[in-house]
């Protein structure tokens, strides 16, 4: 049976892990590769790193960072943050991700997601879309959730796997980081309308949060940071969890 | 050991290179059919779609030079269906090794998303490849093609329909899933191929 898998998020800085305060006594905590490994053998279905760097160098920086996680972790990644142009997906693919997660790009250029697509499968697109509910309405929005577009969610998600994208990752930007819960209702409905798998970002606290997640909205995947990364929430626990309730998960 | 990967136009070989590296090996990535011919092993990986590899292993002499290999060959994901009789992926002949046509998933609601694509258990599990692999184990894949249950099937694994997980004839084998991104089960295939 395919399991429901658990991705922690990495914000990666300059090559350094960021928000790794948990891991104050764990001196490589800052060392994206050494977080990696330790999800990794704690039962982490699939990694995403997402780079915030600014800077054209932190570019070349992100990459070679990436070259080092394929090295050391066996299990699958995504890339993603700052992806603007088929070079840059080439460029990460070869450096040996497995997928790479487009945003704004996708939004301001929408047939990138085809020429991913077609160029490199489906499997290797993820759109993520952060979007926020207004006046009735899930807005979508660009820059990490600063600049509110034209687009609605289901719309804009349903063009996305029309286009090719192979997964959708969906932020709710009024839940992210208040430890309150998915937005469940909008995972739902996503998952009603798309025939790709839909990834839970946004609001993790508590572990019933996710199992909601998965049994509300029907994700096929749930995405944490804050909870795993100050050590409020441990993959095992939480798989524990999730099979108690029926959940099918990979232990 | 020699270790050869396949060179050709299908994705994601360095991960395979990443993997075989962890286990102490240096693999040597080539199309040149001397070098896959002397090789101990030969692996065949890949992401890609089924009619564009088979033209690119034709117009390069590489589907004879794949037929006739005598020493153990794991073809993974795209490598499996290229191994197949046919696939339905672009309507294409593959190699034939295996007795067995590729076919794609269909949904039949919307609760199957395809590809099938995540951590899903194995079953059945036959012969050496898994050894020391318990049962319901899981492995990674990502496809929207499968391998229908047949004869040569060494693991069954179940989305929508039953399908082979991997399977084995003669010295070809070869896993749908990622053995080089499936965790610790994945490097325990991959070591008892590298075994065989």
């Amino acid at each position: 049976m395919l399991a429901k898998r658990i991705i922690p998020c990495l914000d990666v800085k300059e090559g350094k892990t960021v928000k790794g305060t948990r891991f104050v006594n764990f001196k490589e905590a800052g060392d994206p590769v050494v977080l990696g490994e330790f999800y990794s053998r704690q039962g982490a279905d699939e990694l995403v790193y997402l780079d915030i760097t600014a800077s054209h160098e932190g570019r070349k920086t992100f990459t070679d960072l990436v070259k080092r996680i394929a090295a050391h972790i066996d299990i699958p990644f995504t890339v993603g943050g700052g992806i603007n142009a088929l070079d840059d997906v080439d460029r990460l693919l070869n450096a040996g991700a497995d997928k790479v997660s487009l945003n704004s790009a996708a939004l301001k250029n929408p047939q990138i997601i085809g020429e991913v697509a077609k160029n490199f499968g489906s499997q290797v697109c993820v759109i993520a879309i952060d979007a926020n509910f207004e006046d009735g309405k899930w807005i979508c929005y660009l820059n990490g959730g600063r600049i509110p577009t034209e687009r609605t969610l289901f719309e804009w998600a349903v063009e996305a796997a029309e286009r090719g994208a192979g997964e959708i990752l969906f932020t709710s930007i009024a839940h992210d980081g208040t430890r309150g819960g998915y937005a469940n209702e909008a995972l739902l409905e996503l998952h009603r309308r798309l025939p790709i798998p839909v990834v839970a970002s946004g609001g993790a606290g508590k572990l019933e949060h996710f199992r909601d997640a998965f049994q509300k909205g029907a994700a096929d995947a749930a995405l944490a940071a804050g909870v795993f990364h100050f050590g409020e929430i441990t993959i095992p626990e939480l798989k524990m969890y999730l099979s108690e309730y029926d959940i099918p998960v990979r232990m | 050991m020699e270790v050869a990967v396949i060179k050709y136009n299908a994705g994601n070989i360095y991960s395979v290179e990443c993997a075989l590296r962890r286990l102490g090996v240096d693999p040597v990535v080539t199309d040149v059919p001397e070098e896959l011919s002397h090789a101990d092993k030969v692996l065949f990986p890949g992401v890609g779609e089924a009619s564009s590899a088979m033209k690119y292993l034709r117009e390069h002499g590489l589907d004879k030079v794949i037929a006739g290999l005598t020493q153990p060959v794991l073809g993974i994901c795209i490598g499996l269906q290229l191994l197949c009789r046919h696939s339905e992926e672009g309507n294409v002949d593959c190699l034939g090794l295996f007795d067995t046509d590729v076919r794609r998933f269909v949904s039949l609601n919307s609760e199957q998303k395809i590809p099938h694509m995540g951590w899903n258990t194995l079953h059945n599990l036959k012969g050496p490849l898994f050894k020391g692999i318990e049962e319901g184990s899981y492995a990674y894949f990502v496809h929207s093609y499968y391998a229908p249950a047949s004869a040569d099937c060494i693991a069954e694994s179940n989305y929508i329909v039953p399908f082979c997980a991997a399977l084995h004839r003669n010295n070809f084998y070869a896993t749908q899933f990622h053995v080089e991104k499936s965790g610790a089960v994945g490097v325990r295939i991959l070591e008892n191929f590298l075994a065989l």
